[in-house]
């Protein structure tokens, strides 16, 4: 397999995933829909710390994109995806803080305190970070490859892989904290 | 590029990345999956027919446990329905078709060494099989297998402690579905990445055969749809394991009020549908698309309507994903929201009908070949007409209601999807059975198999109809406690008759597969005449698939009786004449 064949494979391989992933939290969401129209339905302001999740992750999708720019230009992109690699620990550790935060407010995930808003609260954050959690451990690859001098201006497909994923991950944060900011007021 | 001479028993049988190994693994578990799933519907079939009669054969396959005396326990009978459905739909059906046919035909139908990815090829069959396993072990659990229904509707399925099904049992299911999501979603990826890039030269996406068209947008679909039954799944987890409620409120067990307050188990039914109903064309289209080829190959004609059928295909698609509702016409939903649905879902009678009609029109003066596999294809034509009619009813909301979850439903689905599939599904083992394994199937078993079969199988479905017009309601334990039904019971002796007939003979089709693996007359390269680019591969089976260079296409797959032509079939592989037009 050529490389233009090898890497358009593996990026629709990819597209075709995140289109998957995509339907997955289209079907949380819509249920989120459904069931806040219904009674019950709790109303809160989200964490500040999610504010700080939001903006982390923005900037670390900055950082990508320069990476990738630097290796078309035969610069080294190490210094930028191994700092998206700790921007990503830190989106982790916000959203952490912003459960904790929830807990102090005595919004549970389940149990007498909980409610539904809250409890899909924690399954959509949840399962976002499940994602970013791959996203890490592929920028963790990715850094180790970087930092072994792997990428070349002409082959650099790990680079592409997780900037697209990590893109998306920033796309789908963004789309999730503007969602969940409506749903719960 | 052949590499298979450096190939272990190991890798060659078991952790195979050849493409045509995973399809027969996938074949052979699936047809396992079968026989175990329509033992099912016998055994149940022996409660409904002869309510509370004892029969040796239940106490010998479940024991004193779930048949006390040789009578079924009401709990086992819904156990028994849910895990016939679920092995059915999605073992037998899903699993067991698509993984076989995509994974022998596309690389060998568009021109390709391999799939994109033989690693992830490989874990898609594991996962299938580790699904497997753990819906086995659910059978063999103390307090049985999941009884929710294939559909494991909460609060049944939500609550461990509503029947005994509903607890690990229910768990087990839940775990190896997921396994199962895993491994179609692996499976889907990779078939669409291996169409959309890995055609060898010249076979353009207006040349490939319908089977190719048809198993890209099942996977198309089965990537979209199924993620959405894995959130469904994982917010009843949450609901069972961890005390949430998203499905449940205000319920009562034994007297005990539940925590549960705000959950809705109507949300599960709109998350549960939006891939249920897709799931019906999972399970249609790879038929579709074996039949199409089949019916041409024996019709020694071309598909009439091409470009239709494929156009038919995406438009069944596309709206498969917005007639959800039609399931759920008595939840109290909106009319004027009924309404809507109504619509959509009639109108998925529009590419029906056109994929009838051109089956109609190829069939129509051919010199048809009535090999078995062209019987099961007419079979199909047949069961989708019959079947499609009485959706017409069913996708109606005023008529739908009166029939709701009554024996209408259970024959309708059947028919249509359940015999429509399963008859693709043998059409295209009978067909590809000389190009899996070197050898001929025998005809004359197929001939049986396929009469007795067809026979039987509407012996079972047609007649639930009229238990369904008469009011019988669907998974029912026991008919005979009540008097209005007393009537029916005739029907449903004859129903149990040719269950058990039509399962016998299956076990003529299984003695005819695994015999002429090792004992059926070797075939010939092209033993149908057939155009398609599998056809060129020796019968010596090589990982590669082709000695040396792949073959370039120079034509459609279709191109039967052609009008100049000095045989009645132009491979796909043979270049256009000076002067001669393509179709």
């Amino acid at each position: 397999m050529n490389i233009k064949l090898r890497n358009n494979t593996f990026k629709q391989l990819l597209w075709i995933g995140m289109a998957g992933i995509s339907m997955f939290f289209a079907g949380l969401t819509s249920a989120v829909i459904v069931r806040s129209a219904e009674r019950g339905w709790d109303t809160f302001v989200l964490p500040e710390y999610f504010w700080c999740s939001t903006v982390v992750i923005i900037f670390s999708s900055i950082l990508l994109v320069l990476s990738k720019r630097k290796v078309k230009r035969g610069v080294s992109p190490t210094p930028y995806i191994f700092s998206t690699l700790i921007l990503g620990l830190f989106f982790a550790y916000f959203q952490f803080k912003g459960w904790g935060q929830l807990i102090l407010e005595g919004r549970y995930f389940v149990g007498p305190g909980s409610n539904p808003a809250s409890s899909f609260l924690y399954v959509l954050t949840f399962a976002h970070l499940i994602h970013v959690l791959g996203g890490i451990i592929s920028l963790i690859v990715v850094t180790i490859k970087s930092s072994q001098k792997k990428y070349t201006k002409e082959d650099h497909l790990g680079i592409e892989l997780i900037s697209i994923y990590w893109h998306f991950l920033d796309v789908l944060w963004v789309y999730l904290f503007i969602f969940l900011l409506f749903s719960l007021k | 590029m052949s590499d298979h001479h450096n190939e272990t028993f190991i890798s060659k049988y078991i952790f195979s990345l050849d493409h045509k190994m995973i399809a027969k693994q996938f074949l052979i578990t699936g047809m396992f999956m079968g026989v175990v799933g329509m033992l099912m519907s016998i055994l149940f079939r022996l409660q409904l027919s002869n309510p509370g009669e004892s029969f040796a054969i239940l106490e010998w396959f479940l024991g004193d446990k779930w048949a006390p005396g040789g009578v079924l326990d009401p709990n086992m009978y819904l156990a028994l329905v849910t895990m016939h459905g679920t092995i059915l739909i999605f073992w037998v059906l899903t699993a067991g078709l698509t993984g076989t046919f995509a994974n022998f035909l596309i690389p060998l139908q568009i021109g390709a060494r391999d799939m994109a990815s033989g690693f992830i090829n490989m874990l898609s069959y594991w996962f299938f099989f580790a699904a497997t396993v753990v819906l086995l072990i659910s059978l063999f659990v103390e307090t049985g297998p999941a009884s929710a229904g294939w559909t494991i509707y909460p609060p049944l399925s939500a609550l461990p402690q509503a029947i005994p099904g509903s607890g690990l049992g229910q768990d087990l299911w839940l775990i190896s579905m997921t396994l199962f999501i895993v491994s179609s979603l692996l499976g889907g990826l990779n078939y669409i990445v291996t169409i959309l890039n890995l055609r060898t030269k010249g076979m353009s996406m207006s040349r490939l055969p319908l089977t190719m068209w048809a198993l890209l947008i099942v996977a198309i679909l089965g990537v979209l749809s199924f993620p959405v039954l894995l959130s469904a799944s994982l917010l009843l987890i949450f609901d069972r394991s961890f005390g949430t409620s998203f499905y449940l409120s205000d319920i009562v067990i034994g007297g005990e009020a539940l925590h549960h307050t705000g959950g809705s188990p109507i949300l599960f039914e709109h998350l549960f549908w939006f891939l249920g109903h897709p799931e019906v064309y999972i399970i249609l289209l790879p038929a579709l698309g074996i039949v199409s080829e089949i019916i041409s190959v024996n019709s020694r004609k071309p598909i009439f309507g091409y470009k239709a059928m494929v156009i038919s295909l995406i438009a069944i698609a596309f709206l498969s994903f917005i007639v959800w509702g039609h399931h759920m016409f008595i939840t109290g939903m909106d009319p004027f929201l009924g309404s809507v649905f109504t619509f959509t879902t009639l109108l998925i009678a529009i590419p029906s009908a056109v994929k009838v009609f051109n089956y109609l029109a190829t069939l129509w003066r051919a010199s048809i070949r009535f090999t078995p596999a062209m019987l099961f294809a007419i079979g199909f034509v047949s069961t989708f007409i019959t079947g499609g009619l009485t959706g017409l009813i069913l996708g109606d909301s005023a008529l739908d209601i009166n029939v709701h979850d009554t024996y209408f439903v259970v024959g309708h689905f059947h028919i249509v999807m359940g015999l429509s599939a399963i008859y693709g599904m043998f059409a295209g083992v009978y067909h590809w059975f000389p190009k899996m394994y070197g050898r001929m199937m025998n005809k004359k078993l197929g001939y049986f198999h396929f009469w007795v079969t067809f026979i039987s199988a509407y012996g079972v479905f047609f007649p639930m109809h009229f238990l369904g017009l008469a009011g019988l309601p669907r998974r029912y334990y026991t008919n005979s406690a009540f008097p209005m039904f007393d009537g029916l019971s005739d029907i449903n002796e004859i129903i149990t008759f040719f269950a058990i007939l039509g399962g016998v003979v299956q076990l003529l089709f299984i003695f005819n597969f695994f015999y002429s693996i090792f004992k059926g007359t070797k075939a010939t390269e092209n033993p149908w005449r057939s155009n398609t680019l599998e056809w060129t591969t020796p019968i010596e089976r090589i990982h590669g698939n082709w000695p040396g260079k792949i073959p370039s296409v120079h034509r459609w797959a279709y191109d039967y009786s052609k009008p100049g032509s000095d045989k009645d079939f132009i491979p796909q592989t043979e270049p256009l004449k000076e002067g001669e037009t393509e179709h």
